[in-house]
């Protein structure tokens, strides 16, 4: 009974089965001498990577996604990794994989070519690139600029301010809070920041966007959106400005994108090659031009026009490994009813 | 003739649990043949993975630890909103579901063909791609109101196509004889048209429950805690797999105390006619006078599931310019995406084959352990599944982990009860005496499998292989940490392009991806059983 629909089901059920090792296969991780995770967008550093390969002699795969998930993947794959680098977007990912012991000390040759303020304290990871929170400002509704983030909670801003309480750049931030001035006062500034009624966005871009719009006078993002966004319309087209808050404010934190060797995979030798060719100043330059960040090796300096130099900003002083305690972060704007 | 007696057979307190089933329908206390049973549980097993990888995770600290993480108040709160979110939605998608399905199978709605079509193609759409262009023109959706939208609209086809199925096969001689007896049109609809669906309703809603429990995309886009948001939340606020694991753990009762409520409404529902000859169509119920408003409230439906989500993605394409266009990647990234999610429908249709089957035929706990275990993997979220597939590929099968067949795995442990459902309604809807007959002739049960169970439920075996195809395609957590290394699909690469918040380059994928599972979805709905 129906064998001839049977026997053409099971074709077509093999066809199936077969197609997608035709066409999925995409490079092969076994042949490449070097697997890098990036928890940062292809689109930002795919022409960068490319270079990488070059430079490094030998093939790299790159898989990418979200830092937290790479680190979470990285974690339950242990010594049995695949990866021989990870390129994480933020520094808290490197220093929850440098305390679970999970990445490999770095030459001190490396380390050196960076800043002590953007490297892990055990020594097992590098900041490649910088980022740096700022105020942006509607000029058509604000005089004058807040010096601080704790004037945010004063009336006078009341319904006036836009932020993007999800996104990780924001709750790095109120991390670097906690670290610098304890849970009580973070605590007491974000139950501030909340009664003043601020507008929610979903990211960085659309608070920018909002700002310029004048919907919100004032907005908390980082630096680069604004330069980006200057580099692809002019400056006369974006109508907001930014503003670097001085004296050491916790809302001017520096944070870090950056690179850790990972234990147990037998790519160490060609991790530490790619991770010298991103302190590179090929690679600096890269960063600084293309995707608007901190160079942060010494002896590069970013071209961008009117950014102002990393050493002149007036940033907090900070263990950046100590962004990993997100979980507590995450406790108090849940308990605030912000995410 | 009991089993031409819905009314009877759907509801447990007319016929109490413990009675024993007519012989020839429901095989009370015969055990399934070993040719279903072992395959039934190599699919059980594999559909328990995620749950052997929680219970090592959340214990690794410890109960007291695990504990901790669980007994939050938090917890319950975000409990709570699940389990709100989930009642609102499937509460929608039932009224949405049941009637466009009563008023194109069986009503002489203009064009009922063409809405049929129309109101399954919101299949296609994934969640977060529903959820964005919502609040991309009504930024204030924001929230509860926003998320319970969004996912109606992608997730009531789950209810309409096994209800439209089901009264498509039914036999309309039901309603005739409640008609006949002088029963109103209404009352025939509430004591004998909708018992019938029940089962099938009852089954879909579990499907939207579940898709309601595991969704990230669209609640994270409308900032609602739920849940699955909060398992998310905590993978990447703490870099530590246990509190999320212990939150896992609970995901997975709450489904399994889910499943078995729908098992226990669902009582000993049988659809399939014995006695002689065969279901006609139903003649068409005349509208009347309300035809206009049936076609408006068909019209509003297809408007804001299926036009608003298009009608933005066309925006998006009009705004973007030319240099966002890759045509040769976005052909290669289709393929890809064509390639594994019809490996994933395959895999997934093989796995749900016994496991509906033996739901279907067979009762007692051995159908209901595998039947249930087979949903255990279904709420919880993608990130979960994908790491308890990574903890179990790099240690027992380090040769396949980042390669295809894992990736085909873990989207065959999470829509696996996509295709039983779909299996087992089939299987329902197919008479049994005519198995009964072939055995009675001598066939082995394997035989009377192949030759009878499987043909005679082929189409809608099929409609669930189409489905669970659409679901793979959509697929984002898991195919992002379980894809081989430089491999894309639609889903990923729709990803990377918002991830630097350029719309107007992901919307060719978006599109894509929309077009291509609308092509299953298209067929779904022009399905008759």
């Amino acid at each position: 009974m129906r064998r001839p629909s049977v026997r053409r089901l099971t074709a077509l059920l093999a066809a199936a089965l077969l197609l997608p090792a035709v066409a999925g296969c995409g490079v092969d991780e076994d042949d490449a001498g070097l697997v890098i995770y990036s928890g940062r967008n292809e689109k930002l550093v795919k022409p960068l990577l490319d270079d990488l390969e070059k430079a490094v002699g030998t093939t790299v795969a790159v898989r990418y996604g979200e830092s937290a998930e790479l680190a979470a993947q990285i974690q339950e794959e242990g010594d049995k990794t695949k990866a021989g680098l990870f390129f994480s977007q933020d520094a808290g990912a490197l220093g929850a994989l440098s305390a679970k012991g999970l990445l490999e000390k770095l030459p001190q040759a490396s380390l050196d070519k960076v800043d002590p303020a953007f490297r892990g304290s055990a020594g097992d990871w590098v900041g490649t690139s910088g980022r740096v929170r700022v105020l942006a400002y509607n000029p058509g509704q604000v005089s004058k600029v807040p010096d601080t983030v704790h004037d945010l909670v004063k009336p006078e801003w009341k319904g006036k301010i836009g932020y993007a309480p999800t996104n990780a750049s924001f709750q790095a931030f109120v991390t670097g809070m906690r670290v610098l001035e304890g849970d009580d006062a973070t605590r007491a500034w974000l139950k501030g920041l909340k009664a003043n009624e601020p507008k929610v966005y979903e990211n960085n871009l659309k608070v920018l966007d909002a700002v310029g719009k004048g919907e919100v006078s004032l907005g908390l993002v980082n630096h680069y959106y604004w330069y980006e966004q200057v580099a692809e319309k002019g400056e006369s087209k974006v109508k907001a400005k930014i503003h670097f808050l001085p004296g050491g404010d916790p809302g001017a934190l520096v944070n870090a994108a950056g690179v850790g060797i990972l234990k147990g995979s037998d790519q160490a030798p060609v991790a530490q090659k790619a991770a010298d060719f991103l302190l590179s100043e090929k690679a600096q330059k890269y960063f600084a031009e293309e995707t608007k960040e901190y160079p942060l090796a010494a002896g590069v300096t970013s071209t961008v026009k009117d950014l102002p130099p990393l050493a002149s900003l007036d940033a907090p002083k900070i263990d950046l490994g100590k962004l990993e305690s997100l979980q507590e972060t995450l406790k108090m704007l849940q308990e605030a009813g912000m995410v | 003739m009991h089993s031409t007696d819905p009314v009877a057979a759907a509801d447990p307190a007319v016929r109490p649990a413990g009675a024993t089933a007519p012989a020839g329908r429901l095989r009370a206390g015969r055990r399934p043949p070993a040719a279903l049973l072992l395959p039934a549980a190599l699919a059980a097993v594999f559909a328990l993975l995620p749950l052997g990888y929680l219970a090592v995770r959340s214990l690794e600290r410890g109960p007291a630890f695990a504990w901790d993480a669980i007994a939050d108040e938090r917890t319950a709160q975000l409990l709570g909103r699940s389990l709100g979110l989930a009642a609102v939605v499937v509460s929608a998608s039932l009224v949405l579901g049941v009637s466009l399905a009563w008023l194109t199978a069986r009503t002489d709605l203009p064009g009922a063909r063409t809405w049929a079509v129309l109101v399954t193609l919101p299949l296609a759409v994934p969640s977060y791609v529903a959820a964005f262009t919502w609040l991309s023109v009504f930024p204030g959706l924001a929230g509860f109101g926003g998320s319970a939208l969004a996912l109606t609209l992608v997730s009531f086809p789950y209810v309409y196509l096994p209800v439209t199925a089901v009264l498509r096969g039914a036999d309309p001689a039901l309603e005739e004889v409640s008609r006949s007896l002088g029963h109103g049109p209404l009352r025939t609809f509430l004591r004998v048209t909708l018992p019938q669906v029940r089962p099938a309703a009852a089954g879909g809603s579990v499907l939207v429950a579940l898709y309601v429990f595991s969704d990230f995309g669209a609640v994270s886009l409308m900032r609602y805690d739920t849940f699955t948001r909060g398992i998310y939340t905590s993978y990447r606020a703490s870099f530590d797999r246990t509190p999320a694991a212990a939150l896992s753990v609970v995901l997975v009762v709450m489904t399994i105390l889910l499943v078995a409520a729908e098992a226990r409404t669902r009582g000993r529902a049988g659809q399939a006619r014995t006695g002689t000859g065969t279901a006609r169509p139903a003649a068409p119920a005349p509208l009347g006078r309300w035809r206009m408003p049936a076609l408006t409230w068909c019209t509003a439906v297809a408007a804001v599931a299926v036009l608003m989500p298009l009608a933005t993605l066309g925006y998006w394409l009009a705004v973007g310019n030319s240099a966002t266009w890759d045509p040769a990647a976005l052909l290669d990234t289709a393929g890809t995406t064509l390639g594994v999610a019809a490996a994933g429908a395959v895999l997934t249709t093989l796995l749900a084959l016994p496991v509906g089957v033996i739901a279907a035929r067979h009762r007692g706990r051995t159908a209901h352990l595998l039947e249930q275990s087979a949903y255990a993997g279904h709420a919880l979220p993608g990130i979960t599944v994908a790491l308890s597939l990574v903890f179990f590929a790099v240690r027992y099968a380090d040769p396949l982990y980042q390669e295809l067949p894992l990736l085909v795995c873990a989207y065959a442990v999470l829509f696996l009860p996509v295709s039983v459902a779909a299996t087992r309604a089939a299987v329902l809807q197919s008479p049994p005496v005519l198995e009964d007959v072939a055995r009675s002739l001598g066939r082995s049960p394997l035989r009377v499998l192949r030759e009878i169970t499987v043909p005679l439920a082929a189409p809608g075996v099929a409609a669930g292989a189409a489905l669970t195809f659409v679901v793979c395609m959509k697929e984002l957590p898991a195919t992002l940490l379980l894809r081989p290394t430089g491999m894309d699909t639609l889903a990923t690469r729709l990803w990377t392009e918002t991830g630097t918040g350029s719309f107007a380059a992901a919307a060719p994928y978006a599109a894509a991806l929309i077009l291509l599972a609308a092509i299953p979805s298209y067929l779904l709905g022009r399905h008759r059983t």
